[in-house]
C-alpha cells in the first residue's frame, strides 16, 4: 500500500508551484517534507489528501482513511474537546456511546486529564488544542496522516512531546504519515525519511533516510549534519524567498 | 463589580423611570399620566378578570405566527443565497427593498388583500422580520470559517452533518441576536397592526381602552406588552444564545 506522487507539477495562475515530482511513501513510513517556507510543501500534502489536482502528472493514493493535522488545530468552538476528538467517527457513522468512549481514551493516552474532555476549545491552551486536533486524526484508526505544520506554534518542550507521542501513535497504528516542517530538527527527530525540497518551484532535491532523534542534543548534531550536506545547502541557498530553520 | 451591585444597577434605572413617570403625573395631572399605582392595580385587575390572558394569547399567537412564517422565509431563501452567488446577488437588493418599507404600509396592503379579521397581524409581522432574518442568516453563512468546511470534507463528514455540525452553529451565532430583536420587533408590529387593522388582541384592548380615555388601562396594556417582548427573549432565545456559546 502507497502514496504515489508520478511527475507532478502544479502551478497557480502563471506562478509553477511544484516541478517533477516523483515520490513514493509507504506504510509504516514517516516521511518528512522538508523545505523553505512557501516553497510548496503544503501544496504537495493537499494533493496527498485530494484536496488538489495536480496540473500535470499523477496522484495515487491506495491508502483507505487519510486525517489531516494541521498547523491551526480546526476545532469546532461550540463543541467540548471529546466531541471535537470524536468528530471524525461521527462522520465515519460510529455509534455516538462507542465514539465517546474511543475519544476519551485517546485524549487521556495523548495527556488531557478528564476535567479537560468537557472543555470548549476557547478554555484549552494551544497545545491541548492541537492534543484534541491530533486525536481526532488518530481515532478514525488512519492508515496514512497528513501533518501540515503541527506543532510549529508551540514552545520547544511541548514540540518534543508531541512529536514523540506522532511518532508512538503512527506506529502503533502501522500507519504512513507524511509530515510538513521548514524546522530541521523536527525533521530529524521524527522521519524515517527526509525529502528536501528546493525553494519554489518546490524540485526533490534529496531523499534521505533518517533514524528519529532520541533527544534533543542528538537532534541538534543530526540537523547541523543535514545543513551541511551540499544539496541541502543549494536548495538553502538558491533563490529568493523563505526559511529553513535549524 | 459584584453579582449584587450590578443587579441593585440594573434595578436602579427600573426604578427612576418608575420616579420620573409619578414625577410627570404630578406635573401634568391624570389625563395625561396615570398614577404608577393606579396602572399596576388595572394591570392586576386585567390579570385577574381573565381579559388579560385571552388578549395576550391572541396577541402570542399572531405575533408567533409572523415570526415562525419571517424566519422560515428568511432562511429559506438565504440558504440558495448562501450558496449560490446569482441568486445572492438577485435576492439581496430586493431584501434592501423590503427592509426599506414601512411596517404600517404592509398593515394598509394587508387591510385590503385580506380584510379585517384575515391575518393581517401575522402576514406584516412576517413580512416585517423576513428580510432582516434573511440579512443575518446571509452574513452568518458568508462569515463562516472556510477551514472548517475544509476539516469536514477531509473527514468525509455527510452533507446533514455538515449542515448541523459546522455550518448551523455558526449560522446561529449571527441569526440568534437577530432573531432575538426580530421578536421584540414583532411584538410591537403585531400590536400596532391589532391596532389599527383586526382589533383583536392586546392591540385591540389597546385600542378600546384609548376610546374610553382609560388611561391607566392604556398603561396596564402597555406594561404587558413590554412584559411580553422581555419574556420572550429570555424563554425563547436566551437558551439558544447560550447553546452556542465558545466557553463552557
Amino acid at each position: 500500500m502507497n502514496l504515489t506522487f508520478s511527475r507532478v507539477s502544479l502551478g497557480f495562475g502563471d506562478e509553477p508551484v511544484l516541478a517533477d515530482i516523483d515520490l513514493e511513501v509507504a506504510a509504516g513510513e514517516f516521511v518528512v517534507l522538508l523545505g523553505p517556507s512557501g516553497c510548496g510543501k503544503t501544496t504537495m500534502l493537499r494533493l496527498a489528501g485530494g484536496a488538489l489536482a495536480p496540473g500535470r502528472g499523477i496522484v495515487r493514493s491506495a491508502f483507505a482513511r487519510a486525517a489531516v493535522v494541521t498547523q491551526t488545530p480546526r476545532l469546532l468552538k461550540w463543541m467540548d474537546a471529546l466531541d471535537n476528538a470524536a468528530f471524525g467517527m461521527k462522520a465515519a457513522g460510529v455509534p455516538r456511546g462507542e465514539r465517546r468512549d474511543r475519544a476519551r481514551a485517546i485524549l487521556l493516552r495523548l495527556g488531557l486529564a478528564d476535567a479537560d474532555l468537557a472543555k470548549k476549545p476557547a478554555r484549552l491552551s494551544g497545545g491541548m488544542a492541537q492534543r484534541v486536533a491530533l486525536a481526532r486524526a488518530l481515532a478514525i484508526e488512519p492508515d496514512l496522516i497528513l501533518m501540515d505544520e503541527p506543532f510549529a506554534a508551540l514552545e520547544a518542550g511541548l514540540r518534543r512531546r508531541l512529536q514523540d507521542l506522532v511518532r508512538a501513535e503512527t506506529e502503533r497504528l502501522r500507519a504512513a504519515a507524511l509530515f510538513v516542517t521548514h524546522d530541521v530538527t523536527e525533521a530529524v527527530s521524527v522521519a524515517s525519511r527526509i525529502v528536501l525540497l528546493s525553494r519554489r518551484p518546490a524540485r526533490i532535491v534529496a531523499d534521505i533516510a533518517n533514524a528519529p532523534a532520541r533527544d534533543a542534543a542528538e537532534a541538534f548534531e543530526a540537523a547541523a549534519a543535514l545543513l551541511r550536506r551540499p544539496d541541502a545547502a543549494a536548495a538553502i541557498n538558491a533563490g529568493g524567498g523563505g526559511e529553513i530553520d535549524l | 463589580m459584584s453579582a449584587a451591585r450590578r443587579a441593585l444597577w440594573s434595578v436602579s434605572g427600573l426604578f427612576a423611570l418608575l420616579l420620573a413617570w409619578g414625577a410627570g403625573h404630578a406635573a401634568y395631572g391624570p389625563f395625561v399620566l396615570p398614577r404608577p399605582d393606579e396602572a399596576f392595580a388595572a394591570l392586576v385587575g386585567l390579570v385577574r378578570s381573565g381579559a388579560a390572558g385571552a388578549a395576550i394569547l391572541a396577541t402570542a399567537g399572531q405575533a408567533l405566527l409572523g415570526w415562525a412564517i419571517g424566519l422560515a422565509v428568511g432562511l429559506a431563501v438565504a440558504f440558495p443565497a448562501g450558496f449560490v452567488e446569482p441568486f445572492r446577488l438577485a435576492a439581496r437588493p430586493v431584501s434592501t427593498l423590503l427592509i426599506g418599507m414601512p411596517p404600517v404600509a404592509w398593515i394598509v396592503l394587508a387591510l385590503i388583500w385580506f380584510g379585517p379579521g384575515g391575518g393581517a397581524d401575522a402576514f406584516t409581522v412576517s413580512v416585517t422580520v423576513a428580510p432582516i432574518l434573511f440579512g443575518a442568516a446571509l452574513q452568518g453563512l458568508a462569515s463562516r470559517d472556510p477551514a472548517l468546511d475544509e476539516m469536514a470534507a477531509q473527514f468525509r463528514a455527510p452533507r446533514l452533518m455538515r449542515l448541523t455540525d459546522v455550518i448551523a452553529p455558526q449560522l446561529l451565532a449571527h441569526l440568534a441576536p437577530a432573531a432575538a430583536a426580530a421578536l421584540g420587533f414583532s411584538w410591537k408590529v403585531c400590536v400596532m397592526a391589532e391596532v389599527i387593522a383586526s382589533g383583536a388582541g392586546i392591540g385591540g384592548q389597546l385600542a378600546l381602552a384609548r376610546a374610553h380615555l382609560d388611561l391607566p388601562g392604556t398603561f396596564a396594556w402597555l406594561l404587558i406588552i413590554v412584559a411580553l417582548a422581555l419574556a420572550s427573549d429570555a424563554f425563547l432565545l436566551w437558551p439558544l444564545r447560550r447553546r452556542t456559546a465558545v466557553v463552557a
